[in-house]
């Protein structure tokens, strides 16, 4: 009998037992699948004047494996701890099953939380870490006093045993935390948590500290255990392919904003913007021009495409995955002609760069062209991705602090200030290739650390974030690191001033 | 490779001095301390010095009052030393060590000034040289001692387990007896030993701020060395080594608290 087995036979059993006891059926209105079982309306978080969670939507709905996916910094992991209840939020406000639940404090909330590292208590062994919720639980039973009795030592002790039996761990409730391996710390963990029975299961990166093949294996079985137990689960990781993998929904969130919520399959496909797809898999992402309706240009090449409804010469992002592009030999047939720079052999395919129209396409095929050889690369319409850019240019307020001197974002910038007066509150814009950021950040006019840095085809978009908790998009031909500290310098002469006018602006939002 | 020649400063090397150290300053008076507990006024071996110890009323009233006085002052200190630990660690607070620092910072002015301020402050406000006066003093001045293990053991302690306890149902009064107190034994204990022992053998905080009636052994040993007649050293180690027995004692308990409480090293194997 196959672990899979045991834990089935163990659940259909268990829906036989429990059955027939109405202590334990759901209070509220029957369960429907498909309806949302949490409503997250206009969540903003704060920390310290940095917004983590901007604005934030989501509704999740009843027994589906939801994946919050992004890299560290985006907030999943704050969104999963307001649900625990670990954090309030700064403003907005969280339904479970319909009740508002940002007042109601995390012990008396229908959630349980498997965290990151585990947080097994170690003054208790395994039986009692599992135990301690149960210990604390209440049940329904009318014939008790005040129609609430603990449970006795009986059922605990059948609830812990088929828990741990569940998570593979049947013999070891005697044993100290201490003595498990990670592996088993994070499966009593689960334990702990799922015999709570709660009605939705939070997981905090709980696979990231173990190893790749206890990691994979945990994968599969997680998502049989939510198949079994039918519960929501909601899980967080930084881990694209782990994501994939499990999750019925997957959530990408970056900058505390929702960047796509879909299936799996919808979001490796169909990315919405160029962080999702080059956060999801090795993408090629390069800056295009939408000629018309179906036909796009990039390189200097115009090609088809199957998308429309773009306005004539927008300027797009156009992602191409690289098992997409088809790779021959010689000169002829493609689209782009090149040379191959590397080629590296990833298991099942090989992984090559090829440097054409001076761009470098990463491309996986099954035959290896070595490096050196002249090829040809064709990209069928169907696998060109058209994605609207997010932002063409930065757009800032400030204001006018002196003769050819405007004041935003905490620096004091040289911009040519004809036709407006010292005083003058001003929009600035700055195109992206106004921007130079400099090593060390004295030499810059402000100071700012990079938050990303995509590679556009013949240029890197790098988007900085400013100590006053502004965003400044950047085209250049240099790679900047995540996370450095960098600084910000403008080219005066592209800079475009306007009058900023806050009656204007006002009927504008309305 | 050919054998290398033996090195002149091995690592080991590095340790001669303070074996020295400790062999001049801990091991010989040890010996000095068994050797006069054991020889009788005619210079000969005896247990006579021991049998003084439990037999005469006095030492042993003396004995029993620094046994009370000092777990009632543990006790006391232990009692209010938790809560500002607790308070210090807590978050809001965590962030200024500063405050922390505030309650160490007596601890750097001299200890008999410290003894006479306070002596002075209390009598400002009636309470004269007392039993009470002398429990105060003993609470004051080992305050820090208290403090500062049980502040540490909480600022350290991982937040998770916490709000694993909260997510699983418990109060934050559950919390706290549950999971918060139990992880913070090891903290106390060292609290209470860092306290405890020191105040078996000090009677300089009892001898200025006591009465005539609360008197400890410490002083009684004291004041049997400083009598120039001979034979009351062999009686003055004879106590001296029963207190040593007894702190030995009281160390052993804590440690096995302290064992059975964190047994397996923190994070064990990954």
């Amino acid at each position: 009998m196959s672990f899979f087995d045991k834990i089935r036979s163990i659940f259909i059993k268990d829906k036989k037992d429990t059955a027939p006891a109405p202590a334990e059926a759901p209070v509220s209105a029957p369960a429907k699948k498909g309806e949302n079982i949490i409503e997250i309306k206009g969540i903003t978080k704060v920390f310290d004047g940095v917004t983590v969670l901007d604005n934030l939507s989501l509704g999740i709905k009843r027994g589906q494996f939801v994946t919050l996916l992004g890299p560290s910094g985006c907030g999943k992991t704050t969104l999963l701890r307001l649900i625990a209840g670990f954090e309030t939020p700064t403003e907005g406000e969280i339904f479970i099953e319909g009740v508002p639940i940002t007042s109601i404090p995390p012990y008396k909330r229908p959630v349980n939380t498997v965290f990151q590292k585990y947080a097994l208590f170690p003054h208790l062994n395994v039986f009692k870490n599992v135990a301690f919720g149960l210990k604390l639980k209440k049940v329904k039973d009318p014939t008790a006093k005040g129609g609430e009795r603990k449970y006795t030592k009986e059922e605990i002790e059948e609830k812990v045993n088929r828990a741990l039996k569940l998570v593979g761990l049947e013999d070891y409730g005697h044993r100290d935390v201490n003595s498990l391996s990670g592996g088993q710390q994070q499966r009593v963990a689960i334990a702990r948590a799922i015999v709570c029975e709660p009605k939705v299961l939070l997981l905090d990166e709980p696979l990231g500290a173990l190893d790749l093949k206890m990691r994979k294996e945990m994968q599969i079985e997680l998502k049989k255990m939510h198949e079994d137990l039918g519960i929501t689960f909601i899980f967080v990781t930084h881990d694209q392919e782990e994501a994939l993998t499990m999750s019925d929904v997957v959530v990408v969130l970056n900058d505390g904003m929702i960047q796509q919520i879909d299936r799996p399959k919808k979001i490796y496909d169909e990315p919405k913007n160029a962080f999702v797809a080059d956060f999801i898999g090795e993408s090629n992402i390069l800056s295009g021009v939408m000629e018309k309706d179906y036909v796009i240009s990039f390189l200097g090449k115009s090609l088809p495409c199957v998308d429309k409804g773009f306005e004539r010469n927008e300027k797009v992002d156009v992602v191409i995955r690289p098992e997409d592009i088809k790779i021959s030999g010689g000169k002829e047939g493609g689209h782009f002609d090149g040379v191959v720079l590397t080629s590296v052999f990833k298991g099942t395919y090989y992984e090559m760069i090829v440097l054409a129209s001076d761009y470098e396409f990463t491309v996986q095929s099954q035959t290896e062209y070595r490096p050196g050889t002249e090829v040809s690369l064709e990209i069928v319409p169907d696998s060109i991705h058209i994605m609207k850019k997010i932002l063409t240019i930065n757009k800032h307020l400030g204001s006018v602090t002196g003769e050819n001197a405007v004041t935003f974002c905490g620096g004091e910038f040289e911009i040519p200030t004809e036709g407006f007066e010292v005083g003058d509150e001003v929009i600035v814009y700055v195109p992206f290739d106004a921007v130079e950021l400099t090593d060390d950040e004295k030499d810059g006019v402000i100071g700012a650390a990079v938050t990303q840095s995509l590679y556009k085809g013949t240029y890197y978009q790098v988007q900085v974030y400013t100590d006053t908790d502004e965003d400044f998009y950047i085209d250049t031909s240099d790679e900047w690191d995540m996370d450095d500290r960098v600084g910000v310098k403008i080219d005066g002469s592209k800079v475009r001033l306007e009058k900023y006018d806050p009656d204007a602006a006002e009927e504008a939002k309305e | 490779m050919t054998k290398r020649k033996a090195t002149v400063f091995r690592p080991t090397a590095f340790s001669f001095p303070y074996l020295a150290v400790t062999l001049i300053f801990v091991i010989v008076p040890l010996i000095l301390v068994l050797v006069y507990a054991f020889r009788g006024e005619d210079g000969g071996f005896t247990f006579d010095n021991f049998r003084q110890v439990f037999t005469e009323p006095e030492t042993l009233r003396q004995l029993g009052q620094t046994v009370g006085i000092a777990a009632l002052s543990t006790l006391i200190c232990l009692l209010i030393a938790y809560p500002v630990a607790y308070i210090l660690a807590s978050n809001p607070f965590n962030k200024m060590a500063i405050l922390a620092l505030l309650f160490v910072i007596p601890m750097w002015i001299n200890f008999m000034l410290r003894i006479f301020a306070l002596q002075s402050l209390l009598s400002m406000i009636g309470i004269g040289k007392s039993y009470t006066a002398a429990v105060i003093g003993m609470v004051y001045d080992f305050f820090p001692y208290m403090l500062l293990p049980i502040y540490t053991v909480l600022a350290n302690m991982d937040k998770s387990y916490v709000e694993a306890s909260r997510d699983l149902g418990a109060t934050p009064v559950q919390t706290f007896f549950k999971v918060t107190l139990p992880l913070s034994i090891p903290g106390v204990v060292s609290g209470i030993s860092m306290m405890f022992m020191p105040i078996f053998s000090s009677y300089a905080i009892t001898k200025m701020m006591g009465d005539m009636n609360t008197t400890v052994i410490g002083a009684k040993i004291a004041s049997l060395f400083e009598n120039q007649n001979y034979g009351s050293y062999g009686y003055g180690s004879a106590i001296s080594f029963v207190l040593l027995v007894l702190v030995l004692v009281v160390m052993l308990i804590g440690n096995a608290i302290v064992r059975r409480t964190e047994k397996a090293p923190k994070g064990g194997k990954a």
